[in-house]
């Protein structure tokens, strides 16, 4: 089990926010931390990983203290797996050399063959991260991060580089391994489908404090609504017809366009997140 | 001809290029990540040179190094080194007047890595010395590499600093650009045609080889 309890003043471009965060994270668990950005998700895991410090508090992994009043065990010592978002691969280095690279001192290199066969880059093993494609270097990094077998994985918006349909084949790679090597996982992540896809809690963030924090259809089901099947999507665009407003919203590679009131529209703007929930009156069904 | 000032010249700027590598490379590191106040006033010490005449330099340095004095005394007495009018002196002088050929361009290059790059070493659980020699320095050969031969080139071509302090003892401290001037002098110029030539072509052939290893080295993508 992880307890966080963390408090630190970021200063950054648009002003002063105090991060005052409060969160216990059960073994196990997949942990999604979502929020705007500049709220202080990304400094979160810093702390965590140890790569920067709290102004105060506790951080305790597994009855063991990582951060307290007179703790501070190095980030080399804390045997968690950090995942940036720009794959920070060493250039230097083969796909195997990084893994590698990885290795603790007299730790078997068996690893590195299971790594690769699982994540399914051993064709690659002797390619330079230079000569591969967004998804298959954000693969080595989650391999290369594997490696050291960490209890705590840490993932930093990893897929947010990747286009819609990469990001749902990485998203199965990661449940994989999250299962597979029994991993406490915290990731950060501002796609709702990504976090109702992969989380088991969703923590949302604003503005340096925890605003909600539940089951992802807690956090992200609208208890009001009383559809049957609904879709998160992206508004790509809003139309000011006569007497109504109309947003085009894309879900998937579809594009729907949704009748949206006066008041509706000022809470809206291009490239919100929505919901796109239907009551089950009105779909029509065709056979195909 | 006699070409013990052109070898004097070569082993000097070797000797001098290997030993400021190795004291540079935890200077540019340090520079690079620290967020220090002294930092501009350290950044200042080491760019001196650029501005300062080499005579200035020499001079201090000349001061400094005097049996004279306290520090000088010391040196010779304790430890046994004289640096006035000595090879070791020399060394010393150059590494002093090259400083910042080599803590420049290795430190633009470790600050031009993404801060990433360390920190996933860090959290792969690697010391600080295992991501510097293994993650950042391969990562920045092209800078290395112009470090190094600046550093070369600028100590062949010292000329002040090593008047002051060397004097012009052949065959320990008469580098090629003093036998130059030692020619000149004696109005013998084809002798210093001889001895000018031979570092024009040195030079030139040492920049050539650099700028075609930097392409070469950028095209086969090692550099980030």
């Amino acid at each position: 089990m992880l307890e966080v309890k963390v408090n630190k003043l970021l200063s950054s471009a648009e002003g002063q926010l105090e991060l005052d965060l409060d969160f216990k994270c059960q073994a196990g668990e997949f942990l999604v931390i979502s929020g705007e950005s500049g709220a202080g998700k990304t400094s979160l895991l810093r702390m965590i990983a140890g790569l920067m410090n709290p102004d105060s508090g506790n951080i305790i992994s597994n009855q063991e203290p990582w951060f307290g009043h007179k703790t501070n065990i190095k980030p080399q010592q804390r045997n968690c797996g950090l995942v940036f978002q720009q794959y920070a691969l060493f250039p230097n280095m083969t796909v195997e050399g990084n893994l590698r690279y990885a290795l603790k001192k007299s730790q078997a290199d068996s690893i590195i063959e299971e790594l690769l066969d699982i994540m399914e880059i051993k064709g690659l093993r002797n390619q330079k991260p230079n000569q591969l494609s967004g998804g298959q270097q954000q693969r080595v990094a989650l391999a290369r991060t594997l490696v050291q077998k960490p209890k705590l994985l840490l993932l930093d918006e990893p897929l947010s580089a990747l286009d819609r349909s990469m990001r749902i084949r990485l998203q199965e790679y990661l449940k994989k391994v999250h299962q597979q090597f029994e991993l406490t996982t915290i990731m950060v992540t501002h796609d709702p489908s990504e976090a109702l896809r992969l989380a088991d809690r969703i923590i949302e963030i604003e503005k340096g404090n925890i605003t909600k924090d539940g089951k992802p259809t807690e956090v992200f089901g609208n208890k009001s609504l009383s559809g049957k099947f609904q879709f998160t999507g992206a508004v790509v665009d809003i139309q000011e017809e006569e007497l109504l407003c109309i947003a085009s919203v894309l879900v998937g590679n579809q594009l729907i366009k949704v009748v949206i009131s006066d008041s509706e529209q000022k809470n809206l703007r291009i490239g919100d997140e929505v919901i796109v929930a239907s009551k089950a009156f009105n779909p029509i069904i065709k056979k195909i | 001809m006699n070409w013990s000032p052109i070898i004097l010249s070569l082993e000097l700027a070797l000797v001098t290029t290997i030993l400021l590598f190795v004291v540079s490379v935890p200077l540019a590191n340090w520079l690079a990540e620290t967020k220090s106040r002294i930092k501009p006033i350290i950044e200042s010490i080491i760019s001196l040179p650029l501005v300062l005449p080499p005579t200035v330099l020499g001079f201090y340095l000349l001061v400094a190094f005097s049996p004279n004095n306290t520090f000088g005394n010391w040196l010779q007495e304790t430890i046994g080194i004289q640096l006035l009018f000595s090879f070791p002196g020399l060394v010393l002088a150059s590494m002093i007047y090259s400083l910042p050929f080599m803590v420049q361009p290795i430190q633009s290059g470790l600050a031009s890595l993404s801060l990433n790059m360390k920190e996933s070493s860090y959290v792969l659980g690697q010391s600080k010395f295992k991501t510097l020699t293994h993650v950042l320095l391969p990562n920045i050969k092209p800078s290395i590499l112009t470090a190094l031969v600046l550093s070369f080139a600028h100590t062949m071509g010292e000329f002040g600093v090593v008047l002051m302090i060397g004097g012009n003892i052949p065959g320990v401290t008469k580098v090629a650009s003093i036998a130059i001037y030692d020619e000149v002098e004696s109005l013998n110029y084809a002798a210093a045609h001889q001895y000018a030539l031979v570092l024009l072509l040195l030079s030139f052939g040492i920049l050539v080889t650099v700028y075609s290893l930097n392409k070469r080295i950028n095209l086969t993508g090692n550099h980030a």
